[in-house]
């Protein structure tokens, strides 16, 4: 039961440790910069930010108590990964990345208190952090006051762009569109079963799906839509409709605990998935995990990063992410864009060379970042990224298999014509 | 929405939906009967009873993962023996959470709301930081999963009969042990008057702590049960304690028969209107209905034959 918790437990601690005794010689040298091509501070750092000749401080606020605590432990790994990893491979401009860590505790008035006290008191010249809209809405106003750099990890639901705020998950048209073009080609499909859990995400991305279905597919129809409230546990009435009506799809964006009883019921209701369609946008092998691979193997979801991708990148990627974390670790679509987001960082201050923000902010669109575990990414003038989508197919052991990805880049598109 | 169908397809949907109401029928039994005996025989509102449930979801998952290591042989059976270490490790806590907080409270009913809902973040916070924040995942034997093909077009979940079947055995032994053993009988005389019952002779802490560790110990079979059915997380008790305190306040606090009653009620309601409605909708008019209900008798549905 414990090893699996014990490298999470310990191995922050240790690190820590380690990361106090690298400061001290760094203390010794009196801020003098270790190398030549270092530029000064006072060239890089014009607003005041929490940078020194040696060391940069950047901040991660995801939530690590609370009910959110079992989706954003992932992003916090990840991006404490990417991190160490720039710091190995020389830091940012000659600096050393240091983070300070807050938590959200699945609060999003405390988010954007932590949010405030990250930018004002810290300084912290990026913040990596947020996993729900709610939390992401609750420190926008905050990061575009104090003028802050945001890189948030999640797939959402668009109607959104800040100067102040990076994606590099998908918007919704992103996941949705090239996923529903393929189970029309592929799979024949006509009839979709649209179902969510009752909030903003599944809500727009569902009525995108419908719009996109009603309009740009030939002969498809939506045949119902339903939406249950966070945390219900109690599937077998919608089981019976949709066997009444036998969709050619399941279209499910049901997330949280409801996501373990949905899979299990409709196994248990006599539902096979290798007969019976059904296309998710919300589970990754993260959730996968709760479920039990067993219960859910057959479903196809449409994501931009499978943990079974087969590239360089991520060959290097996972095998560092267990090392750090756990070999029992998973790493599912969000974990890897919060792995993206100090990478991306790096790579603009470096494009800019400056830590300013507005020269980030500025200087972001067109900053590509070769070595992503999803394959290659890069940054749109809207702040989104550039990703390909692909689709996988959950197998009994927790992975999914990859069926289907787009030939090219898909465009973020956070504002879709025709899909309001 | 019936044009297209047969009359055979409607009747096989409408068995399934029997069915579908029966069990969650069942899982609310399952989950209210620990919080009656608590809440309504002993007068301590606890609101840390999905917590207590929880427990066992995670002793179940433990058991799943030392039997496939020691003993994979074993592994067809090994929900029995889960849903007994469920049932003791959650009594044991319980009768600890008794000892320790609950037994200076008896006097002060509403304080018991406070102190259990802190045990609760407590409890939730050990277990993220014992299991980890991530869900786990409970793996069942095969013969408990899948369904059973009745006819052509029918099919049940076993899962859903395995907890039909159990919520029953249950139900029985909690009616057999209040109401007809001598222990019952101690239980009830200090629940109605707890100074006359110690003059009398019984020992009412040694009845309290034992009540207080019977609920509890249901409670972690219920979590136990639920691992077929739902998630198993540190957070994962919050989704059943609304519904929980809703059956037994609907049914009348003070009355068993009260909750099974309300818990029938509310099952049908909710999974007849989620079939012609949508899921939030079908939640909101069960809500209404009860709200309503309960301002015309708020003693709720069976509260004053319990008095025999």
């Amino acid at each position: 039961m414990s090893d699996e918790t014990k490298p999470g437990l310990k191995s922050p601690l240790r690190r820590k440790l380690l990361m106090g005794m690298a400061a001290l010689p760094a203390v010794s040298m009196l801020g003098r910069p270790a190398f030549a091509d270092v530029p000064a501070t006072s060239a890089v750092n014009t607003t005041g930010l929490a940078v020194t000749d040696s060391e940069v401080t950047v901040g991660i606020l995801h939530s690590v108590t609370g009910t959110m605590a079992i989706s954003e432990t992932g992003s916090v790994e990840a991006e404490k990964l990417a991190i160490e990893q720039i710091n190995a491979a020389g830091g940012v401009l000659g600096r050393k990345i240091k983070f300070i860590q807050e938590d959200g505790a699945s609060d999003w008035p405390t988010f954007a208190e932590k949010a405030k006290k990250l930018l004002v008191n810290d300084k912290c010249a990026a913040v990596m952090g947020c996993w729900t809209s709610a939390s992401r809405k609750a420190v926008l106003p905050v990061f575009e006051q104090y003028n802050g750099m945001l890189y948030y990890p999640t797939f959402y639901e668009g109607l959104e762009q800040s100067k102040n705020v990076i994606y590099t998950g998908q918007e919704a048209t992103q996941q949705i569109i090239a996923g529903l073009d393929w189970v029309n080609k592929t799979k024949g499909a006509k009839s979709f079963y649209l179902l969510g859990s009752d909030y903003i995400w599944p809500r727009t991305s569902n009525k995108i799906a419908r719009k996109h279905i009603e309009n740009h597919l030939q002969g498809c129809k939506v045949v119902g839509e339903e939406y249950f409230p966070l945390g219900s546990t109690q599937f077998n009435s919608v089981i019976n409709k949709i066997k009444l009506t036998k969709p050619d799809v399941i279209y499910a964006i049901i997330v949280g605990g409801s996501n373990v009883a949905f899979y299990k019921q409709l196994k248990a209701a006599g539902i096979d998935l290798s007969k019976q369609t059904l296309l998710t946008i919300s589970v990754t092998e993260d959730e996968i995990d709760g479920i039990g691979g067993e219960n859910i193997a057959g479903a196809y979801a449409c994501m931009k990063y499978f943990q079974s991708l087969d590239n360089a990148n991520n060959k290097a990627f996972v095998p560092a992410f267990k090392k750090m974390w756990g070999e029992k670790t998973v790493i599912g679509d969000v974990t890897q864009a919060a792995y993206l987001g100090p990478w991306l960082w790096k790579l603009t201050v470096e494009k800019a060379q400056s830590f300013d923000i507005d020269k980030i902010a500025a200087a972001s669109p067109g900053v590509e970042f070769k070595g992503a575990p999803e394959g290659y990414v890069r940054i749109h003038e809207n702040h989104h990224l550039w990703s390909k989508t692909r689709v996988g197919r959950a197998k009994a052991d927790g992975q999914y298999e990859l069926i289907y990805e787009t030939a090219d880049l898909v465009e973020p598109d956070p504002f879709p014509k025709g899909y309001q | 929405m019936f044009g297209d169908y047969s009359i055979s397809d409607l009747g096989a949907i409408l068995a399934m939906q029997g069915f579908a109401g029966l069990i969650l029928f069942s899982v609310y039994v399952l989950m209210a009967l620990g919080l009656a005996i608590i809440f309504g025989q002993m007068g301590v509102i606890n609101m840390a009873h999905g917590e207590f449930m929880i427990l066992g979801a995670y002793v179940t998952w433990m058991t799943s993962n030392a039997v496939q290591h020691t003993a994979p042989w074993l592994f067809p059976g090994y929900f029995f023996i889960a849903m007994i270490l469920a049932f003791i490790a959650s009594g044991a806590l319980g009768m600890l959470v008794e000892w320790a907080l609950i037994r200076h409270l008896y006097k002060r009913p509403l304080d018991t709301l406070l102190a259990t809902w802190g045990l609760s973040l407590i409890l939730q916070q050990a277990y993220r930081s014992v299991f980890g924040a991530r869900e786990v995942g409970v793996e069942l034997p095969e013969w408990m999963m899948g369904s059973w093909q009745a006819t052509d077009s029918i099919q049940i979940p076993i899962n859903g009969m395995f907890v039909m079947a159990l919520t029953i055995l249950i139900t029985i032994v909690v009616f057999y042990i209040l109401f007809w053993s001598s222990w019952g009988k101690q239980v009830r005389a200090v629940v109605q008057n707890r100074v006359m019952a110690g003059a009398v002779g019984i020992n009412t802490e040694k009845v309290d702590r034992y009540t207080f560790g019977l609920g509890c110990g249901i409670a972690g079979i219920a979590g136990s049960a639920f691992t077929m059915i739902g998630s198993t997380g540190p957070t994962a008790g919050q989704l059943y304690i609304v519904d929980t305190f809703l059956v037994v306040v609907f049914g009348g606090a003070a009355s068993l028969f009260g909750t099974i009653a309300s818990a029938f009620s509310i099952s049908q309601t909710q999974s007849t209107l989620e079939f012609f409605l949508s899921g939030s909708m079908a939640k909101v008019i069960t809500l209404l209905t009860i709200v309503a209900i309960l301002m015309v008798r708020p003693q709720g549905l069976f509260a004053l034959k319990v008095r025999k």
